[in-house]
């Protein structure tokens, strides 16, 4: 599969004075795994708002296409920060349920329940899905999250580390389930990572963002020989 | 009890203010907008007394006070709104202000203890019709919005993330905010209003772990409070919003109780 889904031409980004990277030229095709890599504050999490439409650039367009039979592309997406309440009531099913989509219905048709039912199961949530969401580790509430974007039934799945606050078992598990997933359902994915071991073994390319510009190259060669001279 | 006219009015309503109270407040709680809830009554307070003043009714005062507080606490954002810590200073003023108005009326002194602690047994017909379309209105405009609204309140970064507009939202749950305390504080006070829009849900909140949950949960605390506190009332002649906020509390503390045991 070679069809572009995301065109991205000359897009630049500041904030007031502060410029966080321009001419930024890239395309991401159907079903393609990328890593975006680059060292804190270099703009990552800025380009995956933008990608999704949440913020709007200081000049340069996004262009997001359609599959065929598609009205518009949809977009999963795991923000990095979130900010739930220590007690926050609900359980993780409900939780996850929160992003089935719209409806005048305020309950659960039968086929949305289905749906949630097999997203749960697919995420390995199925056994604390009656948990509530707070009570939950922080691998478990990772997956939450995931199978709340999962529910979008996406065509890219943006992950914007996703896996940082886990131990090295844990993102393994992590990102076998994601490898998996988007293996199976042909999606997209991009993934946001400083574990540059975890980005060549889940993903075939990198963008980089590097001084306000983006390398990018096959995500075996990132190591730190091919990355001198480049802070990371 | 229901052989006198003013119980079966007193019933309605406040039944109709314990439905809203109830499926409003579990947003309330989820939003953490307590405090805004309560500054909403003070200044609807105000707003009850400025009508008072101007002649005009007091409802017409509330709405306009109320509704007027909350774009503009909208057009601020509501986080900053409450990092402000100048805010319980600024709703004393409105306080104040109610009661200088008052003052300038001529009205009694227990014109102001009924709005701010509402006259149960002085409800009339009309009051009722009134109190009974507006809480339709909201909760109707709660259903047509229940989704994107049960996403933002629980999961405001999820939301944005999935494209809800959180702003659009915010700003609707607001007036919506602001229509049931001014309407419920017109009959049973803004205290009680205040009272049911967070105590049920918070009550919810340590019980349930589901939308649906939470819902029932927090309607039926708020029924169960309003209907008993009334009974109450009706034997000992003692004000109804006393039992009506002594129920809820005990309710609260047990709800507390059982949630502390459960989790262990
Ligand atoms: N809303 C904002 N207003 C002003 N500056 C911002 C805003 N959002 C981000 N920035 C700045 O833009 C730069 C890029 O931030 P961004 O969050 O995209 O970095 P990142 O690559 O995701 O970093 P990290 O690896 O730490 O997550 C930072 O210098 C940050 O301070
Ligand atoms: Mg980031």
């Amino acid at each position: 599969m070679t069809d572009p889904i995301l065109k991205v031409t000359d897009l630049a980004m500041s904030f007031g004075e502060k410029t966080v990277f321009k001419n930024l030229n890239f395309t991401i095709d159907a079903g393609e795994k990328l890593a975006l890599i680059g060292h804190n504050g270099a703009g990552k999490s800025t380009l995956v708002k933008l990608l999704i439409g949440l913020t709007h650039p200081t000049a340069g367009t996004i262009t997001r296409i359609p599959l065929p039979g598609h009205e518009r592309l949809r977009i999963g997406y795991v923000p990095q920060f979130r900010n739930l309440d220590a007690d926050a009531p609900l359980s993780v099913a409900s939780f996850v349920a929160l992003n089935v989509g719209l409806s005048w219905r305020p309950w659960l048709s039968h086929q949305e329940k289905e749906r949630v039912t097999q997203v749960l199961e697919q995420t390995q949530l199925t056994q604390i899905k009656d948990r509530p969401i707070t009570l939950t580790s922080g691998g478990e509430r990772q997956r939450a999250y995931l199978a709340q974007a999962l529910l979008a039934d996406p065509d890219l799945l943006i992950l914007d580390e996703a896996t940082a606050s886990m131990d090295v078992d844990a993102k393994v598990q992590m990102m076998a389930l994601v490898d998996t997933i988007v293996t199976q359902q042909k999606m997209a994915l991009v993934f946001v990572s400083h574990d540059l071991e975890l980005t060549a073994r889940y993903t075939d390319r990198y963008l980089l963002i590097s001084n306000q510009q983006l390398l990018t190259g096959s995500s075996k060669e990132v190591n730190a020989d091919s990355l001198k001279g480049v802070r990371l | 009890m229901f052989a006198f006219t003013f119980m079966r009015h007193a019933f309605v309503a406040s039944t109709f203010i314990a439905l809203t109270c109830g499926v409003i407040g579990v947003f309330v709680v989820a939003r953490q907008l307590s405090f805004l809830a309560h500054m909403l009554s003070e200044i609807g307070f105000a707003g009850a007394a400025f009508g008072a003043f101007l002649g005009i009714s007091p409802l017409i005062g509330m709405l306009l006070f109320t509704l007027a507080s909350s774009l503009l606490i909208s057009s601020l954002s509501v986080e900053r709104v409450q990092r402000e810590s100048t805010i319980s200073a600024v709703s004393s003023l409105f306080i104040g202000s109610g009661i200088l108005f008052l003052a300038l009326a001529n009205q009694s002194s227990s014109y102001a203890t009924d709005i701010l602690f509402g006259s149960i047994v002085g409800i009339s017909q009309s009051g009722v019709w009134q109190l009974v379309v507006l809480s339709l209105v909201v909760l109707l405009t709660i259903w047509l919005i229940f989704r994107p609204l049960q996403f933002d309140s629980f999961d405001s970064v999820g939301a944005k993330a999935n494209g809800v507009h959180s702003r659009v939202i915010g700003i609707i749950f607001l007036i919506l905010l602001a229509m049931s305390v001014s309407v419920g504080a017109q009959i049973v006070g803004s205290m009680l209003v205040f009272i049911l829009l967070t105590l049920p849900a918070s009550i919810a909140k340590a019980l349930g772990h589901s939308m649906k949950q939470l819902l029932l949960i927090s309607v039926a605390a708020a029924l169960f409070g309003v209907w008993l506190g009334l009974w109450l009332g009706y034997l000992t002649n003692w004000p109804v919003t006393f039992f009506i906020a002594l129920i809820e509390v005990i309710c609260y503390m047990l709800a507390l109780l059982v949630q502390k045991r459960r989790n262990g």
